[in-house]
């Protein structure tokens, strides 16, 4: 029994998506789960799972074309199966979907040309032998796997070994200056080292440059202007007293692995997740003009650096969790953001989120909604600074935080008490462990 | 020789003949695989030594082998399974038509290399001579062709120099592979190479069998008396190919001919019913049980099952072979499948 | 223990066999009357007389196909075949026979034999006399092939060669003969078949050689440690079965490695050891294996000139300097 295939929603704002690469040719067999597919999103390019196990008759669209949501793409066969062009828009049509003309051979021819100059650059490597490999780095079999087994990015060490190759001594040595200086230092100890020289250079002045925009960073814009101009934002902003969160922090990181250590942010999440649960109204959408849809679900957002613009992946059910499994998933979650292999479910859901540019050091800022929600977080650095406590003047950990609150849904008082309440959560930290 | 001995070396004869027949059959539909040699034709010569030999003589021969397995005493059955692959094969599958063996019965084999085996020959001798084995006599059988190579010399002269008892019997069937004797050998008579290193030796006829084993027997006795190698020619021919797919443009085909109206076969039924020994009817009853053990034979090695893949690494070192090479090797065998 | 030479050594491995088991015995050019043209069965013809020290014609066919046959009579003969380069003259019956009968005939044939041979260059033997072909006949499964680097590895894996029931190519080296070790007396000190051995141990290499590579191995290790690089040395005394769990696990430590032969590079023992490095412990790999053996000519007579084809401790010392990046 033959199978279609469509473009899977991909998010519940997903519209459209790319056909990247087919991964299954026409003819391959296909397991149950297999990946058949690579689509690019307006957030991520996602892998498309086979739901059924047969060979791969025929794909309905071409690698580079944009198709709506749920269009045909393939049809998977059964085994042996044989299928006429009547019998698949006979599947077309039981399914309810227009027969899509076969990628026409012109249709491809735009796609080939974008890739020509890639070509050219892979004969000039092939030219040259000894040009960094593809990655960027030159390394040993060794220095690959522990890198890997560190979690320690290749292009942050300096290779000793012939032509720059890392070895297994960079990496030790990479390793011993982390833990000399302490994980949360680390981007303090990447700041230390000078720019490159190329920043200063006095050689002639470069021409202007104009660039292709990733489909990720139009969605960016899209979603970022329509939010901006047309919900009407208001913002708050409370400093948080962090010296105990500081210290728990320490303390609970003293007893966990390397890969379950917490960051400050994941205490934010959590308590954010606790503070939403008292204020449903933050936890919330517009439906319509008359409705407002208070969501079941605390399903916290979290916004991630990637190249070229950034993803929210999503913790859900924060409210739920213990703290060192949302430290968990979040990592993983951004690690694969950061490497555009999200899963679908990693970045779908969100009911509010949480931006954070504390490791850069960031005093304070004020974040744009991600629509739907209702409201954004946008959290600083935690910084040691002169404070008044008991009349005194002492120096204290403090960090700021400003919520941006639609309101079409919500009001100051009702964000400011939201923001009292984590307050709460987070000088009395322990509130969070229980 | 008592009247049943008589038939039994007839019907072993024929079961020679009868085997390379249904051999060559296999071969044409695919079930017997790489060479095949035929000892069609040269019955008399095996089945004339096998008759006089002593058990603790060793017989060690070159490819054309099938009729020495038998007349060594390995049952049929264990031949064909050999030549069909299989795990009961006389070698376990692992030696095809070209090397047959078996121990127990004194028989060193069927080895592929020409002349090769010669050298072992005088080994097995010395092994003998070493151990005071005084009544064993290896026999050591290779044809024209091998005379030829230096390896019969080194080993004929070792032999001389160290008096070991070899019986070093040449199987001239005119012939190596295509070249006729007296285009590859200076001698034409191989005999006459014997003289070289000083050694007895001789020149006997060879399609009649009665003639083959009244000489063997009478220089086995020699060498068991004086020691010492002795080399015995003995002129045979072989009816069919060097091996299969020869196409025989060496030799005319009344050539062939010529040769089959002397059969080993029909010269020793015509001598039994001349001397009385058998009727007509007693030898066609010979023949039938011949054609009977030969059937069951192949009936035997097809049904017969091949080595299981495990077995492969067996038998490479008299102990198990080391871990890593075994493993190393099984893995490619899975790739494989 | 005893200090003696390694020629003493294999004399005495010889010799203690000799007497203990019957069934043994020796035959060879000039390896009676004349005592060994490396006087390794010197006294031997005196003491047990002609029948177990067989002196043969030059014919190395008829040493070692006589052998084998012998050897499949239930003896347990030792063929010498004074030099490896004859070894060619002989290789149908060291390849196509030994190597074979115990498989082909499934288990039937069993050969008791040890072949003796020297083998290596450094002594102005020319082209034709000097090869270190060792790695030729590691090449076919059904021969073991071993070959010591010092006296006592000599003397317990020669014994151990002739006691074992499976036909061994035992590689001597010539100019390993006056080297020096201490010895165990026991008479059934053996050394098992197809089994390496750390020789020296240390952290930062690993170099694996074998035969008289080993003790340029060791003397190249000395100038390391003196520079605070500590090598580990690994002998692997046979090239088949070979047996690189020692090598694996030193490499896992040391993550460098050179491969040290005598005879020439290409197919040899450092390839077959590098490939197996890379296949083994690939995730280990810190730095490409360097192979270290002859240069691919023909070894010249010229003492200079032939000096400068073959591998030198100083070769092994740069080859380590290289891949520690030293």
């Amino acid at each position: 029994m033959a199978e279609l295939v469509t473009m899977p929603k991909l998010g519940f704002d997903m519209a459209e998506g790319t056909l990247v690469r087919w991964v299954k040719a026409e003819g391959d067999p296909v397991e149950k789960a297999d990946v058949i597919a690579e689509i690019e999103t307006d957030k991520a390019t996602v892998e498309v799972e086979s739901g059924f196990e047969g060979v791969m008759f025929r794909h309905l669209a071409g690698e580079g074309e944009d198709l709506p949501v749920n269009a045909p793409i393939a049809v998977v066969a059964a085994k042996g199966e044989e299928l006429s062009d009547e019998d698949i828009d006979a599947l077309l049509g039981e399914a309810g979907v227009k027969a899509p003309q076969k990628a026409a051979p012109e249709e491809e021819q735009p796609v080939k040309e974008e890739k020509a100059p890639e070509t050219e650059a892979a004969v000039e490597m092939a030219e040259e032998p000894d040009v960094t490999p593809a990655g960027g780095t030159r390394s040993s079999p060794l220095a690959r796997r522990m890198a890997e087994d560190h979690d320690v990015p290749l292009t942050k060490v300096e290779g000793s070994g012939p032509q720059g190759r890392i070895v297994k001594k960079d990496i030790e040595e990479y390793l011993e200056s982390m833990r000399a200086e302490g994980r949360e230092e680390e981007a303090e100890a990447v700041g230390k080292t000078l720019q490159p020289l190329t920043a200063f250079t006095t050689g002639e002045i470069p021409e202007d440059e104009v660039i292709a925009m990733s489909r990720l960073r139009q969605a960016i814009g899209r979603r970022m202007q329509d939010s901006n101009q047309n919900f009407p934002h208001f913002y708050l902003t409370r400093v948080y007293k962090t010296g105990a969160l500081m210290k728990l922090r320490k303390e609970l990181n003293q007893l966990l692995p390397e890969e379950d250590k917490l960051s400050v942010n994941d205490f934010i999440l959590k308590a954010v997740a606790l503070a939403l649960r008292q204020y449903p109204n933050l936890n919330a959408s517009i439906e319509d003009d008359k409705h407002i849809r208070r969501y079941g679900h605390v399903n916290i957002g979290v916004a991630v650096a990637v190249e070229g613009g950034l993803m929210t992946v999503v913790c859900k059910d924060a409210d739920r969790k213990p703290l060192r499994l949302i430290a968990r998933e979040v990592r993983e979650m951004a690690g694969r953001a950061r490497n555009r292999k999200v899963k679908n479910e990693d970045i779908e859901g969100s009911t509010f989120s949480v931006s954070n540019l504390g490791m850069f050091g960031i005093d304070e800022f004020a974040a744009i909604i991600n629509p739907p929600e209702a409201g954004i977080l946008a959290v600083s650095a935690v910084q040691n600074v002169p404070a008044v406590e008991d009349g005194e003047l002492v120096i204290a950990s403090r960090m700021k935080a400003t919520i941006s609150a639609d309101h079409r849904v919500t009001d100051g008082a009702e964000a400011a008490e939201f923001m009292a309440v984590l307050a709460e959560y987070l000088e009395e930290p322990l509130q969070l462990l229980i | 020789m008592e009247k049943k001995d008589y038939l039994d070396l007839y019907r072993e004869m024929v079961v020679i003949r009868r085997i390379e027949e249904r051999s060559a059959e296999l071969y044409q539909k695919g079930k017997i695989g790489g060479f095949l040699h035929l000892y069609i034709g040269q019955e008399a010569v095996c089945a004339g030594i096998g008759s006089v030999r002593q058990p603790q003589d060793r017989i060690i021969t070159a490819y054309r082998d099938h009729g020495w397995a038998i007349s060594s005493g390995i049952d049929p059955k264990f031949v064909m399974a050999e030549l069909l692959g299989k795990v009961d094969g006389c070698s376990g599958g692992r030696g095809g038509s070209m090397h047959m063996a078996d121990v127990e019965k004194n028989f060193w084999g069927g080895h592929a290399i020409v002349g090769a085996h010669i050298p072992i020959a005088a080994g097995l001798a010395l092994g003998d001579v070493y151990q005071g084995n005084d009544e064993a006599i290896t026999i050591c059988v290779f044809g024209d062709g091998a005379t030829n190579i230096g390896f019969f010399h080194e080993a004929l002269n070792l032999s001389k120099v160290w008096n070991l008892p070899v019986l070093w019997v040449c199987e001239n069937n005119q012939y190596g592979m295509g070249t006729a004797v007296d285009r590859a050998s200076a001698v034409s008579e191989i005999r006459q190479k014997a003289e070289g290193y000083g050694m007895r030796n001789e020149r006997i006829e060879g399609m009649d069998v009665i003639n083959v084993r009244k000489n063997v027997s009478r220089v086995l006795d020699t060498i068991r008396e004086e020691g010492g190698p002795y080399l015995l020619e003995i002129m045979t021919y072989r009816y069919r190919g060097h091996s299969m797919g020869d196409p025989e443009r060496y030799r005319a085909k009344d050539e062939v001919k010529k040769w089959e109206e002397e059969d080993p076969i029909g010269i020793f039924r015509r001598y039994l019913i001349d001397e009385d020994v058998a009727t007509e009817e007693v030898l066609d009853e010979q023949d039938a049980q011949a054609e009977k053990i030969v059937q069951e034979a192949v009936e035997f090695a097809e049904a017969s099952p091949d080595p299981e893949d495990e077995t492969l690494f067996e038998h490479i070192y008299t102990e198990p072979t080391p871990v890593d090479y075994r493993g190393y090797a099984l893995e490619k065998i899975s790739e494989g499948k | 223990m005893a200090r003696m030479t390694m020629r003493e050594a294999i004399s005495k491995a010889l010799w203690e066999e000799m007497e203990r088991d019957e069934r043994v015995f020796i035959m060879g050019e000039e390896v009676g009357v004349w005592g060994g043209t490396y006087a390794v069965t010197k006294g031997f013809y005196d003491h047990f007389g002609e029948k177990r020290v067989r002196d043969t014609p030059i014919a190395e066919a008829a040493i070692v196909g006589g052998a084998i046959g012998a050897a499949l009579t239930g003896t347990r003969p030792i063929a010498e075949l004074m030099t490896i380069n004859f070894a060619y003259v002989a290789m149908d019956h060291i390849v196509n026979e030994a190597a074979k009968l115990h498989y082909m005939f499934a288990g039937q044939f069993k050969l008791p034999l040890v072949i003796r041979a020297v083998s290596g260059g450094g002594r102005q033997l020319g082209a034709t006399h000097s090869q270190t072909p060792d790695a030729i006949f590691a090449h076919f499964p059904g021969l073991k092939v071993v070959s010591p680097g010092t006296p006592a590895d000599a003397k317990g894996l020669l014994k151990s060669a002739i006691r074992s029931d499976d036909p061994v190519l035992f590689i001597e080296n010539a100019t390993l003969y006056q080297s020096k070790g201490e010895v165990p007396e026991d008479e059934d000190y053996l050394e098992p078949l197809g089994k390496s051995k750390v020789q020296r141990e240390g952290d930062d290499v690993t170099i694996v050689a074998y035969s008289k590579m080993v003790p340029a191995a060791l003397a190249a290790a000395e100038r390391l440690a003196d520079e605070g690089i500590e090598a580990e040395v690994v002998d692997l005394r046979a090239l088949r079965p070979l047996d690189m769990d020692p090598v694996i696990a030193s490499f896992k430590r040391t993550n460098r490695a050179v491969v040290v032969e005598e005879g020439w590079r290409a197919f040899g023992v450092g390839s077959e050891v590098s490939a197996r490095i890379y296949e083994l412990a690939f995730d280990y790999v810190d730095a490409p294996v360097k192979r270290v053996a002859q240069a691919e000519v023909p070894l010249p007579y010229n003492a200079k000139l032939e000096q400068l084809a073959l591998p030198q401790t100083e070769d092994i010392y740069q080859a380590a300097k290289e891949v520690i990046y030293g």
